[in-house]
Order: C-alpha cells, then structure tokens, then sequence
C-alpha cells in the first residue's frame, strides 16, 4: 500500500512522525478513515480510537479533541490528548470512571459538574476500551 | 579599631553563610526546573503553530466565513488573562509583568482571569474585577488550560467582553525574559493574497472553526504559561546567583575586618603587657 506522512501532535509534544500507510480517527461526525492521496481536508475530533497502519503493523490510540487535517498529502493529527494503546494508565481510568459515575448517579451536582463528568466518564470509557484492545 | 568586637562580626559572617546557602540551594532547584520548562517550551509549540496555520487557512480561503470569534466589534469591556508566578524571590519577574499590564489596560475596562497566587494578590488588593477559577500557575495542567480557554469562548461569544489578551513573559533565552502582550480574541489572522487549493471541509467551515478556535486558545495559553513558567525559573535563577555573589562579597569583607579586629586586639594586649612591666 501506499505510505503517506503522518505526524501526531498534542499539546505535551510530537508523539508520531513517520510514514503510515492508513489512519482512522473519530471525528464529531463519526469515523473517518484517511488513506494516501486523499484530498485536502479539515475536520474536528471527537473522542474515541485512532487506528494507525504503519508497515503493515496496527497500532491503536486513544484520541480525544483536536483536529486532523490533510494538506497536501501530508496529515497532522492534532489532538488535544493522545495515547498509544500500551501507554494508557488503566488503572488511573477506571478510577476517573467510578469518581464520574458516582457524580452522575447522585444527581445532585451543579450541572456544570454534571457536564463535566460525562466528559470523564467519556474519555475514561475511551481510554478503557482502547486499553483492552491489543 | 577594637572597639568592633570580634564577636559581633563573627555572628553576622556566620548569618551572611546560612543565606548564602539559601540562596545557593534556590539557585539550585531553580535550574533544574528551568530545564524541565525548556523541554515543555520546546514540546508545546509545534501544535499550535499547526492549528493557527489551519485557521489561517479557512480564513484567507473562504472570505465569507462567519463566525463571532472573527467579528471585530465595537470594544466596551477587554479581558485579560494574567500569567505570573506563585512565589516572589525572582528579580523583576512579577512586578515587570504588572507593570506591562498597567500600561496596555490604562483607561481600559477590565476583567481579568489571573493566573499564580502572585497575579491574584495583586489584582484582589488593587480590587479589579477577577475571574473565578484561577490557580497556582505551578499545578496548572494542559486540561486546566483548556477549559479556561472554553469558558473564555463562551464568555466572549456570551458578549461579556469583546476582546481577550493574554499577558505572559516570553522565554527569549536564560538571561532574557520580555514581558508582553498578546490579542487572543477576536482573531485576526493574515490573510495571504494567494489562494489555496481547494479544502474539504467535515461537516463545514463555520463547524470546524467553532470547535477549532477554543483549542487553538487553550493551545496558546498553554505555550504562554510554559514559556512563563521557564521564565519565571530564569529569572530566578539569576537573581538568587546575584544574591549568593553578593553574600561572597560581603563574607568576604566582613572576614577581612575580622582578622584585622583581632590582630588590633592582639597588638593591645601585648602593648599592655609591655608597658606593664
């Protein structure tokens, strides 16, 4: 297949730069798979896992926020967390998942918290899933 | 010449040596957390030059994009996001910061969201209004960033102010810290003359730059708060390397009056053993 240029950049640092042979990522409005030549394109992320075929390999990461664009061929994923599968603290998840779920079954929380703990409880089913999935 | 008792000069060498420690060990500590800032300095800044160079691109492609965050209007109220340090003991770092505040918001109608305990004393003792939610710059993380960033936007857009800085110390090198401003909102990007290819945009532009710009800001505070942050332990670092040469040169001094104070002592009492007998 085809390689194309790929680059991973989050806050934190550059986590992937090397050539990739198919990428696909969560955006708002579902998955959305990118392979070589595609056409210029911009689109924001939602959270969820990133695939990457890199020498026939697959790799899986959990990507939450951020962007992708494709400008010229080359893609920059731009998320605003990222981690390989093999980095994801589980154990940090499933704690951030019961905190959330616990505020979200009192039901007495501003709904401010409310908001803010379905988007843990989100990216902490995220990471989890992602985290299983070898 | 006697009449400065040895004592006395010995217990302040002794006093000038412990600060010199001090100051040696907070010289230490700073340097080492100076590099540690650098590498985030160095990490941080390629995502957001990735994601301006994206909106520059939906700006200068589509000029009929509409979106309040590009909006100009009519200024009445202007925020700033302050970013200073948690502790003093770091030369001007603070107080330049303010100072540069003080000028570009004279006159101005202010709201401002300080960051470090240092930005809070001084905006509540000045009794400027102040955002709620602000914290130690030290423990500040990428997601503290971003949800500043987000109640930013949704302020703004809200109308409870129409335009936003941020006002941070640039990391220039380890000797050289410049405080300065920077226009978050609204945003202006060049707009190039030539036109660019044509871009996909999922599920449209207007949707890509609503959900773009809030990260684009949380990335730029982020930046602005490591670079303050290196800053902040450069200046540091220089001014405790200032204090411990200054307490070297005092010890110095001090030790040179103290021989001079015993041998005055010594040369007395021999005097007064000779002319005794």
């Amino acid at each position: 297949m085809t390689a194309f240029p790929l680059k991973i950049v989050t806050p934190d640092g550059v986590r992937f730069d090397g050539q990739v042979e198919e990428l696909i990522v969560r955006t708002t409005t579902g998955d959305m798979g990118i392979l070589a030549n595609h056409t210029n394109c911009v689109a924001p992320l939602g959270m969820g896992r990133a695939t990457v075929l890199a020498d026939g390999q697959k790799r899986y990461g959990a990507c939450i926020g951020g962007m992708v664009s494709v400008i010229d061929g080359a893609v920059s994923l731009v998320p605003t967390t990222f981690e390989w599968a093999e980095d994801i603290d589980v154990a940090r998840a499933e704690r951030s998942y019961e905190r959330a779920q616990k505020v979200l079954e009192a039901k007495s929380a501003p709904e401010a918290d409310i908001r803010l703990a379905q988007a843990r409880l989100y990216r902490a089913m995220v990471r989890k899933s992602v985290a299983s999935t070898k | 010449m006697a009449t400065v008792s040895t004592k006395e000069i010995k217990t302040r060498i002794r006093s000038m040596e412990s600060t010199k420690q001090i100051t040696r060990a907070m010289e230490m500590v700073a340097t080492s957390k100076l590099r540690h800032a650098q590498t985030q300095v160095v990490a941080s800044r390629p995502y957001f030059e990735i994601l301006l160079e994206t909106i520059g691109g939906i700006v200068s492609s589509n000029a009929d994009v509409k979106s309040p965050y590009l909006d100009a209007r009519p200024v009445k109220r202007t925020a700033y996001v302050v970013m200073a340090g948690d502790r003093g003991l770091a030369g001007g770092y603070n107080s330049n910061l303010f100072k540069r505040y003080q000028e570009t918001a004279a006159n101005q109608e202010t709201v401002v969201l300080p960051v470090g305990r240092k930005a809070m004393d001084f905006f509540t003792a000045r009794q400027i209004p102040v955002l709620p939610g602000a914290a130690e710059a030290g423990t500040l993380s990428v997601g503290d960033c971003f949800s500043m960033a987000k109640r930013l936007c949704r302020d703004y857009c809200a109308g409870e102010f129409d335009e936003v800085y941020v006002v941070y110390t640039r990391f220039v090198s380890v000797l050289s810290q410049m405080p300065q401003t920077l226009r978050l909102l609204p945003l202006t990007p060049e707009k190039t003359e030539e036109t660019r290819q044509e871009m996909l945009y999922e599920p449209d532009c207007e949707a890509v730059l609503e959900a773009i710009i809030p990260e684009y800001l949380g990335g730029v505070l982020y930046g602005a708060l490591c670079e303050s942050r290196a800053s902040e332990q450069a200046a540091r670092r220089t001014a405790m390397n200032a204090a411990t040469q200054n307490a070297e040169e005092m010890i110095d001094a001090l030790s040179l009056k103290f021989n001079q104070a015993r041998q005055a002592s010594i040369t007395q009492e021999i005097t007064e053993i000779v002319a005794g007998s």
